[in-house]
């Protein structure tokens, strides 16, 4: 029988170029109609240390990286050692028999790399004769990998001409050299080509896709990791009249900025991770009692203060939820997919419009370095929202109802103060205790505006049902998926519109035995706010740095269904 | 708007020098409404949090827009209001501490943008609100609330630092001059880059310096404020470091200097064409 996917790692140290190559074979596998999904994990430094970079390649659409590989490709020593353990009992090792010697007894392929690119002209082809090599071990197609030449290196004009036809001679050699060794993973199946458009796009260029598609004009941000790539993107994408991007001077000055920026009328967003978030905690209290609408997007990382730079964790939830001192709780909108990052932003920027207020996007490390093919969003089929705008004379109370209520801007009539201290009708401070109650009752009857979100449900008559929430929802599907094949009674439950939940979901939830939560932090996050809604709702965790695997989480499920 | 809540109950202490720079601001911004027949709603007032902040509520006549914001964050919170919207007339009303303290960081990034805005600091050289403890510009030595053995870090000198960080309009005030200090306010806001007035406000109530900047004669007292000279060079830059090296508090327009873009015509990326989403789309095209 031939496979339906595969999955291969590639260890090394950063620098070394494999990272980009690994791009490449998975652009190149959904060309030719495979389904593809990649996982990237490094130091926070920029030349060496330990960096991996996994690619699944499936003729069907797949929620995970995979979690045994069949093809482990190291480049040196160190990378082996840490890795082998992942191996499939059939999988092979492919190393750069220049840069190490693999001396155990399992299926290996040695190939001095960079000695067979010297031999095209070209010695920075050695990742191509890996690819060549790589490809034939499963059957793959060497023209989908000639293809993806053409296309990446194609423009003589920037590349010269020497680079593809050298590239192509790198992989046919890399193809025969494994053609002389025996090994085989199986054939992988030929794709069936979609019939839908796709692109193929990480995380963090969802979410800033989705985001000027809502109709972002004001973008700042400060550089962090993992959220930078979306202001490198802004800069570079988010231009012409009107538009506004710029790096601020810290994340204090960010968020006060959209606080500015949201009161004049414009749609108005940054990015940062846990760091950059905590600094704008005062902030987004400030546009919770002031009524500003914004988008605040944290690109979880791990651990408290500086924590994980570059690891994966859903640490954040409660701080997104409470992110500011006195009575405040924001809308928070928790994308699982990469998919679900560009419809997310979108959903943000419509619950900040509609109730006047700072929505939080939480995403996380492994999505914004997660490469996924997604069916080509839409445009026409997705509704934008703007807030409602006040066009009425002077001496309006702007802030005098208990609804949320039209809002001037400056430069027309209206004017008001937008107020950091608890106001009366036109944003004057007042202390009248009566004030302070309706104002906060004000705030919170808000909320009430955004249960809209859209939910998932199956075999939700089951007693138990598993609710996964953000990006651990992939190795959550997985596991679900082999637990009812196994014959366990379990339901599926999924939102990314966290705050405040889906009502239909919630009632749901309440009437469930047992809510199993998986998620990536050592608290139980989001199942201690659950048990608060009044759900009996119970935590799978895992605080690693890195995503589940399927195989760990179906086993912690059990574990648990049996106890 | 021109009626004031009644359930608004903050007042300013007998004598605040705040009420002199309230009256200079409002007659500054009824200047513009009357000479470049500007409606008030284009003027957006961003105020921090002290005595000083209490501004944007007190203005008197027609209001212009306001936000009552952060303590430190009125700077970055204009720029969010100016850089989303250039053509509204953006002030920041603030005090010493708010803007010299928690905001110092605020300053320096503005000025090297040169963002179009014009900030009026009320200093008074002491926290009111919170009770009379030491500020930025409090002096060496001065016993306040916090200083019970007296102040160990010496005074801050505003003018030095807004000439040291690039500030394009820098310009000295006494609130009792209400006349001076709204010509003053008026040419800041129609400066074309970034200004700050910064005013000598005293504080009645905790460090009261009306005597000691107009002098006493009577006492025997010299005023420490002096006029900055007519034939003073207001764009050259050396020429306020040099004023500022006769100590006491000179009055007037320091440093002017129109030659710098501002921060709004600087962003190039203006010029260019907006993207289109379905075209970035093809971008990321399978």
């Amino acid at each position: 029988m031939k496979k339906k996917d595969f999955v291969v790692r590639f260890a090394g140290e950063g620098g070394q170029g494999f990272l980009s190559a690994a791009q490449g074979f998975a652009s190149a596998n959904t060309t030719a109609g495979y389904h593809s999904q990649t996982f990237a994990t490094f130091p926070s430094q920029i030349m060496g240390g330990p960096t991996w970079m996994q690619a699944r390649i499936a003729t069907y659409p797949i929620h995970t990286r995979g979690d045994e590989l069949d093809v482990l490709v190291v480049f040196r020593e160190e990378a082996f050692q840490n890795h082998k353990g992942e191996l499939h009992e059939n999988g092979v090792v492919l190393y750069d028999s220049e840069k190490l010697e693999v001396s155990e007894s399992i299926r290996k392929l040695g190939l001095p790399f960079e000695k067979i690119a010297k031999s095209t002209g070209n010695a920075r082809a050695a990742n191509m004769v890996m690819l060549g090599a790589l490809a034939t071990l499963v059957n793959l197609p060497i023209d989908i990998l000639e293809g993806f030449v053409r296309k990446r290196w194609g423009d003589v004009s920037r590349y010269g001409e020497t680079i593809v036809p050298a590239n192509i001679k790198a992989l046919q050699l890399g193809k025969e050299e494994a053609l002389k060794s025996s090994f085989s993973v199986g054939e992988l199946e030929l794709p069936s080509k979609p019939t839908y458009d796709q692109i193929l796009l990480n995380g963090n260029e969802a979410i800033a896709l989705g985001a000027m598609h809502a109709g972002l004009s004001f973008f700042i941000g400060y550089p962090i990791s993992p959220a930078t790539s979306i202001l490198v993107w802004m800069q570079k994408y988010l231009i012409g009249k009107g538009k506004f991007v710029y790096q601020a001077s810290s994340e204090i000055e960010a968020i006060t900025a959209l606080l500015g920026a949201g009161y004049s009328g414009v749609k108005a967003m940054t990015s940062t991770a846990g760091p950059g978030f905590s600094l704008m905690s005062e902030g987004l209290g400030m546009g919770w009692i002031a009524e500003i609408p914004l988008v605040v997007v944290d690109v979880q990382r791990g651990g408290p203060a500086t924590g994980l730079p570059t690891k994966t964790e859903q640490s954040d939830f409660l701080n997104a939820l409470n992110p500011a001192h006195g009575d405040v709780m924001l809308p928070v909108i928790a994308p699982g997919t990469v998919e679900e990052c560009f419809y997310a932003t979108i959903a943000a920027f419509n619950w900040a419009e509609r109730y006047q207020g700072p929505v939080v996007l939480l995403s996380e490390h492994s999505l914004s370095e997660r490469q996924q093919n997604i069916i080509r969003p839409d445009l026409s089929k997705i509704k934008i929202e703007n807030r409602d705008i006040y066009r009425g004379d002077d001496e309006y109370q702007r802030y005098q109802s208990n609804k949320v209520s039209p809002m001037p801007i400056p430069g027309s009539s209206g004017s008001y103060v937008a107020n950091a201290s608890e106001h009366d009708g036109v944003g004057d401070t007042t202390h009248l205790p009566h004030r302070h109650v309706e104002m906060t009752n004000r705030r919170f009857s808000k909320l009430s505006l955004l249960e809209d979100g859209s939910y998932e449900s199956e075999n939700v008559d089951s007693n138990i049902v598993i609710l996964p929430w953000g990006g651990s929802k992939g190795p959550a599907r997985e596991a679900y998926d082999r637990l009812v094949k196994e014959g366990y009674s379990i339901g599926w439950a999924y939102t990314m519109f966290l705050h405040p939940l889906p009502p239909d979901l919630l009632s749901i939830l309440k009437d469930k035995d047992l809510v199993l939560v998986p998620e990536l932090n050592y608290l139980g996050q989001f199942s201690s706010y659950l048990r608060g809604l009044g759900i009996n709702a119970y935590s799978i965790t895992q605080y690693t740095g890195l995503p589940f695997k399927v195989v760990d989480l179906v086993e912690m499920i059990k574990e648990k269904l049996e106890s | 708007m021109t009626k004031k809540n009644p359930e608004y109950d903050f007042k300013w202490c007998p004598g605040c020098g705040d009420f002199g720079v309230r009256r200079a601001l409002e007659q500054s911004l009824n200047k513009r409404i009357v000479d470049l027949e500007e409606p008030i709603e284009n003027t957006v007032v961003v105020a921090g949090i002290g005595c000083s902040g209490n501004l944007v509520h007190l203005l008197e006549g027609v209001q212009p827009y306001g936000i009552h914001g952060l303590h430190g964050r009125s700077l970055p919170i204009s720029l969010g209001v100016k850089m989303s919207r250039p053509e509204l007339n953006v002030v920041v009303v603030a005090g010493d501490g708010d803007f010299l303290s928690i905001g110092m960081e605020h300053i320096g990034p503005q000025a090297q943008r040169n963002l179009d805005v014009c900030v009026v600091v009320m200093d008074n050289a002491v926290y009111g609100l919170t009770k009379g403890q030491s500020s930025p510009t409090s002096d060496l030595g001065m016993i306040t609330s916090s200083t019970p053995y007296g102040k160990i870090e010496i005074g801050l000198n505003p003018l030095r630092l807004y000439l040291t960080l690039g500030v394009s309009f820098i310009a000295s005030a006494l609130s009792s001059k209400i006349k001076n200090l709204a010509d003053l306010i008026y040419q800041g806001m129609e400066h074309p880059g970034f200004a700050i007035v910064h005013v000598q406000s005293p504080c009645t109530v905790y460090n009261d310096t009306f005597e000691v900047l107009k002098g006493n004669k009577k006492k025997g007292i010299a005023p420490i404020a002096w006029d900055i000279p007519d034939d003073h060079d207001v764009t050259d830059w050396k020429a306020g470091v040099n004023l500022l090296d006769n100590g006491g508090i000179p009055i007037g327009l320091l440093y002017s200097s129109k030659e710098r873009v501002t921060f709004h015509d600087k962003i190039q990326s203006e010029k260019l064409p907006v993207r289109d989403v379905e075209q970035l789309f093809n971008t990321y095209k399978v």
